[in-house]
């Protein structure tokens, strides 16, 4: 070992932007939670969602964040478990980053509920058939696992557990995003779903937003305190998004060419991809172009690939694409007409035949975006509050000076571990 | 309580015997558009669980049903207390009249309700167990249960479950409705449980064209069971293979 990590506590130095930023998020959490007690008390006519489009853009937002959430832990993973030991010393980072973004997610869920103070029956009445109740099940024990993780990685006398414990919670979340994706794979009714693929397309999708969603933390850590991270860092983190983001598009691109050999299914392909409103111009610009091509030339590029600024832009265009794409699936899916008479012409009382129309109110939206500040608060004040921050990386570029925060180990007991002996880029 | 049971019933072998007459003599003449009475439907006992000795179902000839016609619409709004709010796009219905027009321009006048599957996907898919499909065959929603997560409207093919999108200003005595939780057609299980046809298939009968037949489907002596034996029936989207217990006579 040529020198141990040693980690640091953030916003100390400079507490003032600091607690300006959380204070920030926390008065959007707070308009988040007005939001919901509006739509709690009134009812959820006032929101866009109507008889036929029941999720809106509340589980578009739980939804991405509860993607972003599993992948997140993908720095973490390759460390632990696929032994690139140069991510290793971000894995306390990705493992916070992973619980913030699933209690943001699942906050807006809960919160959309119609019942949400019933919470507690949903906690104690499971139908296992049903794979929202194997959800319930698979979200909690991502918290509990990823939280024995992370203090496999914060105590020192834990860390030789922290390669079996990073191990499960990599089979954890595979389980977990297949289950997501089969809420949608499992309901026969709705055309545009496709069944088996929906896992392991959700599956690359949580790897491609979870990446981009701590590939911004992290960026942001580093330019807060005027660090610049590893060239080679940036590659690896670069290139293994980039796979994902094209995997993802690989996958969607298959989905709907197996919809398009099914007969009887040409009719919601055109919907999606032509003339759905604006769901084809989401699912175009949003997904394909501004999620898809134009990040994964910055990610692949080889004069971008290396660079923060980069990988930063590429990162918020993939959490664009990804809300995009799960709009897109969620929305776009429900506005298509059920076909109860396949082939016929069919009209009635509630959208029979016709497609639904959907515009978010402000209410969802300020739902949704606080369930984002409550990711921003709750790895914000991780941050602040446990050793989190590598205070210099293996490979870091010194020729800035760096404004490093007061050391963590005495306050945590956990602030340093053997460095990787060596990285490899 | 079993078939042998009920069948034991002196109320009800009373009132089989006066139905049996009718219906042998009805039954000489039925005919599609031409035939349609009531099935008897015996009381459930109070404290008596429901049982899968009887599968409660409905059949619809669509010959019969009209397209101006909204007797059965009326007839369970009033029963179940469902008036909206004057907004379509999110006021409850839980039976609608459609009109499906074939290639060839010939309109078929239906009511469509919750069709009471065996195997109802909304409640493989309700996490709490909130909905669920009773003994007898009726799909229910346990409101005490119902988180409103709105995923059994995800899941049902038939767009036939609604979510109480405001407060309730009136309730029906017959049903407990509550904003934030997910309804649908419950069979006016109260009424049948009391030996009362659901009040669909009464205004039907009294104030439509006599189109809706309500019965047991597992006992082959029960007139639907023999309208559907004699001249057929089918499930809206019987692809799926849900096995409908609302069915319908001359959609194809």
């Amino acid at each position: 070992m040529a020198s141990r990590i040693r980690y640091q506590l953030i916003g100390q130095q400079q507490p003032a932007p600091f607690w300006t930023l959380a204070a920030v998020a926390a008065v959007v959490v707070l308009a988040g939670l007005a939001a919901a007690a509006y739509m709690a008390t009134v009812g959820h006519h006032i929101t866009g969602m109507n008889n036929q489009v029941v999720w809106g853009v509340p589980h578009v937002f739980a939804v991405t964040l509860i993607l972003a959430a599993s992948g997140a832990l993908n720095v973490a993973s390759v460390g632990s478990v696929f032994g690139r030991v140069d991510h290793k010393p971000l894995a306390r980072l990705s493992g916070v980053l992973a619980v913030a973004l699933l209690i943001g997610g699942l906050t807006v869920l809960v919160l959309d509920l119609g019942r949400p103070d019933r919470l507690i029956v949903a906690m104690t009445h499971y139908n296992l058939r049903s794979i929202f109740a194997w959800n319930i099940l698979l979200y909690t024990g991502f918290l509990a696992i990823v939280a024995v993780y992370l203090w496999t990685l914060m105590e020192p006398r834990m860390r030789v557990h922290s390669t079996k414990a990073g191990t499960v919670a990599f089979a954890w979340r595979i389980i977990l995003t297949t289950g997501t994706g089969s809420i949608f794979g499992f309901l026969l009714a709705r055309e545009a779903y496709g069944g088996a693929i929906m896992a392991p397309l959700f599956i690359a999708a949580s790897l491609a937003y979870g990446t981009a969603a701590f590939s911004l933390l992290f960026l942001a850590v580093m330019r807060s305190q005027g660090r610049r991270a590893p060239e080679q860092l940036l590659s690896g983190i670069s290139g293994m998004m980039g796979v994902f983001v094209m995997a993802v598009l690989l996958l969607l691109a298959i989905h709907f060419l197996t919809l398009l050999y099914t007969p009887g299914r040409h009719d919601v392909v055109r919907f999606l991809l032509l003339e759905g409103g604006s769901i084809p111009a989401t699912l175009w610009l949003g997904k394909v172009v501004i999620g898809g091509i134009v990040p994964a030339v910055l990610l692949f590029h080889g004069a971008t690939r290396r660079r923060a600024g980069a990988l930063a832009a590429a990162s918020i265009m993939v959490l664009i694409g990804g809300f995009a794409h799960v709009f897109v699936m969620i929305v776009g899916a429900q506005s298509y007409p059920l076909q109860l008479f396949p082939g016929r012409e069919v009209s009635g009382a509630v959208f029979d035949g016709r497609a639904a129309s959907y515009t978010p109110t402000a209410p969802e939206l300020l739902l949704g975006l606080g369930g984002i500040a409550l990711v921003v608060l709750i790895a914000m004040i991780a941050l602040r509050f446990l050793a989190l921050t590598p205070k210099h990386l293996p490979d870091e570029p010194v020729d800035e000076p760096v404004a490093a925060e007061p050391s963590a180990e005495d306050e945590s007991g956990g602030g340093e571990e053997p460095a990787p002996a060596a990285s490899h880029g | 309580m079993s078939n042998e049971q009920r069948n034991d019933s002196p109320v009800n072998a009373g009132r089989r015997r006066l139905l049996g007459g009718a219906a042998a003599l009805a039954g000489l003449t039925i005919a599609p558009g031409v035939f349609l009475v009531h099935a008897s439907v015996p009381t459930r006992p109070e404290g008596t669980p429901a049982s899968d000795q009887v599968r409660w179902g409905m059949l619809v000839d669509t010959n019969r049903c009209r397209v101006d016609c909204d007797a059965c619409v009326t007839a369970c709004r009033e029963e179940n207390g469902w008036e909206g709010h004057d907004r379509p796009e999110t006021d409850a219905k839980w039976i609608r009249k459609m009109t499906v027009t074939e290639r060839d321009g010939r309109q078929t006048s239906l009511p469509m309700m919750c069709q009471h599957c065996a195997e109802p996907p909304c409640a493989y898919v309700c996490p709490t167990g909130a909905t669920f499909r009773r003994d007898d065959g009726i799909v229910l929603v346990d409101k005490h249960l119902c988180i409103g997560c709105r995923y059994c409207m995800m899941a049902c093919p038939y767009q036939v479950r609604f979510f109480v999108h405001e407060p309730v200003a009136s309730r029906s005595p017959n049903h407990p409705r509550g904003k934030g939780t997910v309804e649908g057609c419950n069979l006016c299980v109260h009424r049948i449980d009391q030996g009362v046809l659901p009040a669909c298939v009464e205004a039907c009968g009294e104030r439509g064209q006599g189109a809706l037949i309500f019965g047991d489907l597992n006992d082959p002596r029960s007139r639907i069971s023999r309208a559907i034996a004699e001249y057929g029936a089918e499930s809206v989207r019987a692809d799926l293979e849900l096995d409908t217990g609302v069915r319908y006579q001359g959609l194809s």
